[in-house]
Order: structure tokens, then sequence, then C-alpha cells
């Protein structure tokens, strides 16, 4: 008997068929993946599952009784919890007041009993192994802690049926060891798991079966063992994908950017970068691997202009570029992909096509004088939009509304379609699925064969490893040893962990056979 | 996640900048005041009303010339103790200064005259008032995420609705109780704009200000006016005086010889830090105004929260109103707030969101605004338009250099769609 049941769901948004007829089963203390790329309606089934939509057609059968669930509350009730992709906590209150929030545990019915629930989580913290200090403010911790936070609030309020959207997005590789391991134990005791991802190596790896959404339908569903990541990818993407970077080997020329002894500030003023070299010839894809939170953010925004140096210089292409502003630096040829896409890559609430010329709205052809050039710019718009497959209903919606891969496609159609020399790209595809990842990945690889020079800067090892010619790890500020191509992630990630190149053990060197892969 | 460490840099600059300060003050004190003075002169503070319950005391006489020097020498010698060492709490360094220059100036003005110390520390707290239950309106409505700037329109429709229904009905309790319904009617008209059809929070802000003010003073021009007796002329609520504390010297008079409106101010604020930080109802409250959708994916109804809180606002700025009128002069003038529920709102800011914050900086505005009025029956030389300015002015300082950063609460301002 499954103890969750969903059948015939649908739901329609304006303009979009987000759900059509959705029919899937969970079994107690199974742990079920639904796998889709963004947008494929995943997020809105378990939304609608939870009570925050509710379904223009279907039934949701809870240990087969039919039920009705008209919000949050109800789905509480009847032990739905659900993980969200964004953390719902509030940062400035601590672990405790963010589990009992909906749910207050009183002291004689009127004061709110801290000590209570603190003593509540404590348990909930041994039992699962989900450590965390219940009087800690949120905002001072991890997201790693944060998200445990989040299981703990679901467990306190004693759901069976767990419900996690994209878990793993924001976590670390480590993080995700631990979070696998917090899973095993609610799936041994007794809870039963859904597990929306669009991460293929994950559901391999943790699921019991697998269930695939393609544009609002189930397109298949799998049990891994009997599936291998190609057949996943192609039914979640609904064509054949390429899951490795095919690249040639790399023609490096001359040097266009020379890092000499830089020194950077963080914007609260500590020092973040702490002395650091670095040369990028045009044709190579120089990667940046580290740790986050290791200056690599800062060194982007320094050799962007967005922040100022404390000492050092910089170079582009012989120029010394370490005064001139972003502006400057934009009219010397150099892209930036930046890591925060909606905050400084877009004007959310700018349409499209304003959108596409935000580097170059004040020069010819786009304006004349002081008068915007509109109909070039339109033009510019669509024909950008065409090229780079940007998926839009028109150039002329903000760009808040579309997803977040093809916003990225939009940066990226603007950063690539001007003549450049430098190409810095960070995060390029955090968050963004399979296709679209293929999709930068080949983009970021042609422009190196044109002859720019690269620098990608990712959190995702798996992801330098794809696309660098060279590898430089970044630790306290300091590129501590580059490597070639063929390294090892172990020796990556000695190096990131802060081990000095002299010691790394010549064992982690040794590169494992097969094809350099990618996860998704 | 790494604690930030402080900066060394920073905190130098900071010890030199407040050490320089504390130097330049005591130095314009002596050459302000202390150098205005006589050998022989004497400055006398009043401890007593003139009539009053408490027990009698001395009042303060001391040596004009030779205090001035005392408290230019104390803030001197704190600012090359601060050069030299450093002191830790920035809060101890902004009391000596404001404590001795203020001090200094008085000890100045009142040369060879008598000012009732005890008389101004009184009616601070009075003045204080409305600008408090200002401020807790908008830390009530700002806590659950939805700015109030209406708050002065708010006031002056109590103030005017409360005075007429209190000369109709001969009954202040009747006039009090129209008062914070009248807030929790204007304030829902702004709360429904604002959660129901998501206007702009400012905007309707300044209309239900621009309305008060509007209709007030047609109000008053075209009906109290001609009929002051029959509609514009409340009274007042008397002075009530607790038994026994209220014959403390100093303190009875100050605090516990006063009108309903100021004690229930105080309570308010007691029993609001109490619900907003140790009840459900708080917990709930501050959620909606951080982290809304965090609060409604636990089921917290977040819609039913902020339309709640934000009325129960309305009605402390109804009481403010209310303080106005029924609560010190009877009757009912356009325009009467005089900005009031602005300042307040910069109380709010002041105080960090916090009801006691609110209320401790409410304190100080209703000190400048009492010592103003102080200074120009002393007659010490300055115009009487500036010392009316100085309750501004002193928001204006808290507002730009001694607030710090202030958090507002993360949703302040935001609609939320679900």
């Amino acid at each position: 008997m499954p103890v969750l049941e969903l059948r015939g769901i649908t739901k329609t948004f304006p303009g979009v068929k987000a759900n059509q007829d959705i029919d899937l089963t969970l079994e107690k203390g199974e742990i079920h993946a639904l796998l889709g790329e963004n947008g494929a309606g995943k997020t809105t089934l378990m939304n609608i599952l939870y009570g925050l939509y509710k379904p223009d057609k279907g039934e949701i059968l809870i240990n087969d009784q039919k039920v009705d669930i008209e919000g949050p509350n109800d789905a509480i009730a009847r032990g739905i919890g659900m993980v969200h992709q964004h953390f719902m906590l509030v940062p400035v209150m601590t672990v405790t007041e963010n589990v009992m929030l909906g749910n207050e545990t009183t002291k004689s019915g009127v004061f709110l009993d801290r000590e209570k629930v603190a003593q509540r989580i404590r348990e909930i913290s041994d039992q699962y192994g989900l450590e965390v200090d219940p009087n800690a403010y949120i905002k001072d911790l991890p997201v790693g802690i944060q998200q445990r936070v989040e299981i703990i609030k679901v467990l306190y309020r004693q759901a069976d049926i767990l419900i996690l959207d994209e878990p793993t997005a924001v976590l670390t590789p480590q993080e995700v060891d631990g979070l696998f391991k917090i899973i095993h134990s609610l799936i041994a005791s007794g809870k039963s798991l859904i597990f929306i991802t669009h991460k293929l190596k994950e559901v391999l790896h943790i699921a019991n079966r697998i269930t695939v959404l393609r544009l609002g339908q189930v397109v298949g569903s799998a049990i891994p063992g009997e599936v291998d990541e190609q057949k996943l990818a192609e039914m979640m993407v609904g064509r054949e994908v390429n899951l490795v970077v095919e690249k040639k080997i790399s023609q490096p020329k001359e040097v266009v950017l020379k890092v000499k002894d830089l020194h950077v500030n963080d914007e609260r003023g500590n020092p973040a970068v702490n002395g650091l070299n670095l040369d990028v010839h045009a044709g190579e894809v120089v990667g940046v691997a580290g740790v986050q939170g290791n200056g690599q953010t800062e060194l982007v925004y320094a050799l962007t202009g967005l922040l100022p140096l404390k000492s050092g210089t910089i170079h582009l292409s012989g120029k010394d570029i370490h005064k001139a502003t972003p502006r400057q630096i934009i009219e010397q040829g150099v892209a930036h992909v930046p890591e925060d896409r909606q905050k400084h890559g877009l004007v959310l609430s700018f349409p499209l096509l304003d959108n596409m010329v935000l580097c170059t709205y004040y020069k010819s052809p786009f304006a004349r004088g002081v008068n915007m050039q509109e109909k070039v710019i339109a033009e510019n718009g669509s024909m950008l939009v065409k090229q780079f497959d940007v998926r839009t209903p028109s150039i002329f919606v903000a760009a808040s509304t579309l997803s977040g891969g093809n916003q990225q496609k939009v940066i990226v159609a603007r950063e690539f379609s001007r003549p450049i020399k430098l190409l810095i790209a960070s995060q390029p595809t955090r968050g963004l699925d399979v296709g679209s990842i293929e999709y930068i990945h080949s983009r970021i690889i042609e422009k190196r064969d044109e002859g720019t020079a690269v620098l990608v800067v990712s959190s995702e090892l798996d992801e330098i490893i794809a696309l660098s010619d060279r590898i430089a790890v970044m630790y306290r500020g300091k590129i501590v040893d580059i490597l070639p191509a063929g390294a090892t992630k172990e020796h990556l990630g000695l190096l990131m962990a802060g081990v000095k190149p002299e010691d790394i053990p010549d064992s982690a060197k040794k590169k494992s056979a097969g094809p350099v892969e990618k996860v998704f | 996640m790494m604690k930030t460490k402080k900066n060394p840099e920073i905190d130098m600059r900071t010890r030199i900048i407040w050490g320089v300060l504390l130097i330049v003050v005591g130095l314009i004190v002596i050459f302000l005041f202390a150098m205005d003075t006589q050998p022989g002169q004497m400055t006398k503070f009043g401890l007593n009303l003139s009539q009053t319950n408490a027990i009698l005391i001395p009042d303060l006489i001391m040596p004009t010339q030779a205090t001035t020097y005392l408290l230019a020498l104390v803030l001197v010698a704190f600012g090359a103790f601060q050069l030299a060492r450093g002191v830790k709490s920035t809060s101890t360094l902004v009391a000596v200064l404001a404590f001795s220059f203020v001090m200094a100036f008085l000890v100045w003005a009142a040369r060879d005259k008598s000012f009732s110390l005890v008389g101004m520390l009184g009616s601070s707290f009075v003045r204080a008032t409305p600008i408090a239950l200002a401020a807790l309106c908008g830390v009530i409505s700002e806590r659950a995420g939805v700015t109030n700037i209406g708050i002065e329109g708010t006031m002056l429709f109590a103030a005017q609705v409360s005075v007429i229904v209190g000369t109709l009905t001969k009954n202040l309790w009747i006039a009090l109780f129209a008062a914070l319904l009248t807030g929790a009617v204007v304030a829902s008209l702004h709360a429904f704009l604002v959660i129901k059809f998501k206007v702009d929070q400012i905007i309707s802000g300044t209309a239900v200000n621009i309305l008060g003010a509007g209709v007030t003073s047609f109000v008053s021009s075209r009906f109290l006016e001609k009929n002051i007796d029959a509609l514009n002329n409340s009274g007042t609520f008397p002075s009530i005086s607790i038994p026994i504390l209220s014959k403390i010297p100093v303190l009875g008079p100050v605090l516990f010889e006063n009108t309903p409106i100021v004690f229930l101010t105080i309570l308010l604020v007691a029993v609001l830090h109490v619900v907003l930080f140790y009840t459900p109802w708080g917990l709930r409250t501050r959620a909606v105004g951080e982290h809304p959708k965090a609060a409604d994916t636990l089921g917290v109804n977040v819609y039913l929260m902020r339309y709640i809180n934000v009325i129960l606002g309305g009605m402390f700025a109804g009481l403010g109103g209310a303080y106005f009128t029924i609560g010190s002069v009877g009757r009912f003038d356009e325009v009467m707030t005089a900005g009031k529920g602005f300042i307040g709102l910069a109380a709010m800011i002041f105080g960090k969101w916090t009801p006691i914050g609110a209320y401790t900086s409410s304190l100080i505005f209703g000190f400048a605004d009492s010592l103003q009025v102080k200074l120009q029956i002393l007659q010490v030389g300055i115009p009487p338009e500036f010392l009316l300015m100085a309750p501004y002015i002193v928001t204006m300082i808290v507002l730009t250099g001694v607030v710090g950063k202030a958090v507002a609460p993360a949703a302040d301002g935001q609609p939320y769609e679900k």
C-alpha cells in the first residue's frame, strides 16, 4: 500500500500547463526521485501536494484515503513536510524560534517556551544525526546547517512524508555526503521521501525509484541500475544530450591577462586576495578552483573594476587597467558573466532587448547622440534571442520572468556577441539544468577556439575539470598551484583544502582511466 | 561561518574621532559658556514643583563659573583618555558628551536665575508621550512588514474626533474610546489599500496624511471655530497621583503625577515588549515582517497578521491623537500634531524597531522639546524661532549620525504575494 498517491494532477497557469495528468506513488520507506529540467513542473507538483497551490484536476490519497489539502496547515496535519529549495528560514531569528514558528509551545498558555522546544530539537538532532545548536541565529549558520534546520522543522511537526526540493543545489560536496547520511537515517526510521533534483548522478546514487518529468508531464520512470546517466538525460531533455565537453587541445598564444602580486580587500575591509599572480593566454581556458570564500569573488570583482585594488597590477594585453572603471574595462574587450546573475548580470525589471545592450547602449548603432535607436535595439534583441536560443515569449518581457537557464543565456548572448579579448565567467552554470549547462559549456569552448582568453571560476570541481586547459587552485587569497588539464580530483581537492603542493602524495596525482565526465 | 573580526584600522579611527570630538566640545563649553560667567554668579535649579504632593527638598544651588569649568574639564579629560586608551562603549561616550554639554549649557543659561529642573523633566515625559505612541504604531506595523507613514494624519483624525465626542458626551473615557476607534478605522483603510490591493505603502501613507490634515482643518474652520462651546471644548483628563510613589522628591512629580494617557503609554511599552518577544503572537508578527513566505509555509496567515497589527498600531496612533486634545489642552487646533507623527517614526528607527528603544528615543525628543520651551521662558538670547527647531534638529542629528546601522525588518514595506 503506498503512503501517498497522486492521481491525474493537472494545474494550468495563465499560458502554461505546469502539470498535466500526473500520476505518482510513494511507498513506505522509499526514496522516490522526481527528475526534470528547470520548469518541468516538479516544484509546482510538490507545492500542490503541500497545499500552496490548488490543482485544477486530480486527487491526492494518503494511506489510501482521499484528502483535500487546502493549505500548508492541512499538509502538516497529514504528515507531509517540505524542505523548500530556497530555505524558508528567518535569518534574524534563532534555530529554536524558526522551528517552533506556527506551532509554538507555551508556558501557562501565553509565553513562548523556548527551553522546551530547544530540548525537543536536541532530541531530534540526536535521533537523526542532525547536529545543530538550537540557540544559534540562522544568519550565522552555513547553508548546510541551515538545511538541517529545515529538516528539523519538518520532523518537529512529525512528518512521515518528506519532500526535499533540490536539496543539493546549494551544498558543497562534503555537505551533500552529510545530507545523504541523514536521508538514510530518516528512511531507516520509517519515513518516506520525495527527492526533487535535476542532477543525474545523485539520483542514481540515492533513489529507489525515479520518475522523470518533462514540460509538465510524466515521460517515464526508471529504477537505478537499469538506466544510466545518458539515458536519464535524454528522457529529461527529450533529445540526445552530450554529457562530455568535446574540445580540441588548446593552442595558447600571447598573454592577455597578467595579474601581479594582487591584494584586494573584501567589502567589509578584510583582506581577501593576498598577493595573487596569474597569467591567462589567448586561446586557453584557465579554471580557478577553490572552496567558496577563498577570495575568488573578490578576484573577479577586482578584475572587472567592481572592487578597488589595495596593491598590485593588472595588465590587459600590456595595458595597465588597475585603476580603470568597469566601463573602461568593458571597452577594452573584457566580458563578464557574473556570479550573481540576478544582481550583477541583469536589470531584472528591464525587458530582454534592453538587457541585451547594457554594455553598448550608448554607442553607435544603438544610440545616436542622446537618442536611443529603439528599432536597432529591438532588431539586435531578436537576433540574439534566436542566435543564443533564449526561450522567451517575446523580447519585450522583463528579464525576471525567465527561468535561470534562460536568464544566463541572455547574459551570455550580450557578453559573447561583442568583440572580446578576455572572458571572465564566474559560476557560469550554477543552478542550471542539463540542457543549459551543455549549451553554455560549448559556447565557452567556442570562444576559446576563436582565440579569446577565458577565466572560469567555479565551485563545481567537475565543471572546472571539464572546461579548463590549466587549473589554478585558490586558497586563502593566493593561487597555491597551477595544474595541467589532466589533474585528478583528489589532487585538486587536497590543494583546495590547504595541503601544500610539496606535501601531496604521488598516489593522489595519478589519473584514473576514462574520459573526463561532467556531473549534473 | 567565520565571525567577522573587528577591523583595527576602523577602530583606531573612531577612537580618534571621538577623542577629538570630546575635546572640541569641552573647548566650546569653555569659550561659549564658562568665559561668559562671573565669579560670583550662582545658578539655582528648582527641584520642587509649586503645587506638589512630593516631600519638599532644598533646591540645587551651584556656582556658575566653577560648574561650567568643571564640566568642560570632564569633557576634555574624557577626550584625552579616549585618545590615549580608548573607551569600549560608544554609548558611554555619547552619554558623557550629551550630559556634560547640556548641563553646562543649562548652568550658563540659568545664571543668576532659577530654573525648574523638575518641571522640565516632567514635561519631557509628557511631551514624549505622543511621539512614543506614534513610534509604537510604527513598531508594531513595521514589525509585521507594513510601513505606515500615515501616523501624523491618523493622529489628527483621532485628536479631532475625540474632542468632538468628548464635548458632546461630556465623558472623556467615551472620547478616548472614540479616538482608539478612529485610529483603527483610518489604519484599516491603509491596511486594506496596501495589503489587499498592494498599493504602494508610502503613497497610501502620504494620502492618509494629506487627508488627515485636509479634512480636520476643514471641519475645524467650518464647524469647530464657530461652535467652540458646543463642539470644541471637551476639558482634559485630570492628573492622577499614584499614592506614596508620588511623594518621592524629584521622581514623584516627574513620573508618578501624570495624566492617564502618559501612564497608559508606559504600560503599553512594557506590554508590547513582552508580546513581541515572548509570545507566539509576537514571534509570528516578527516572522511575517522578516520572511512572510516562511511564515506562510508553516501555516501562519500572513494577511491576517498584517491586518491585525496595522489596526492595533492605528489604535496606538489614535491614543496619541487623543493626547493632543483630551490629554492636554481640551480643544482642537488645525495641524496641532506639528510633525510628532514623523518624529515618532524617527524614534522608531533610532530605537531599532523595539518598543523600549522607541520609548527611550521618544524621551530624548521630548526632552529637546521641553528644553526649548523652558529656554524661551529664560530668555537666553537665542531667537525663539531657533529654539523651536530644537526637536527637529535633534531628529536630524540622530537619524544621520548617532543611530548607526539600524536594520529594518527585512520584508518591511513589501506587499506579500503568494
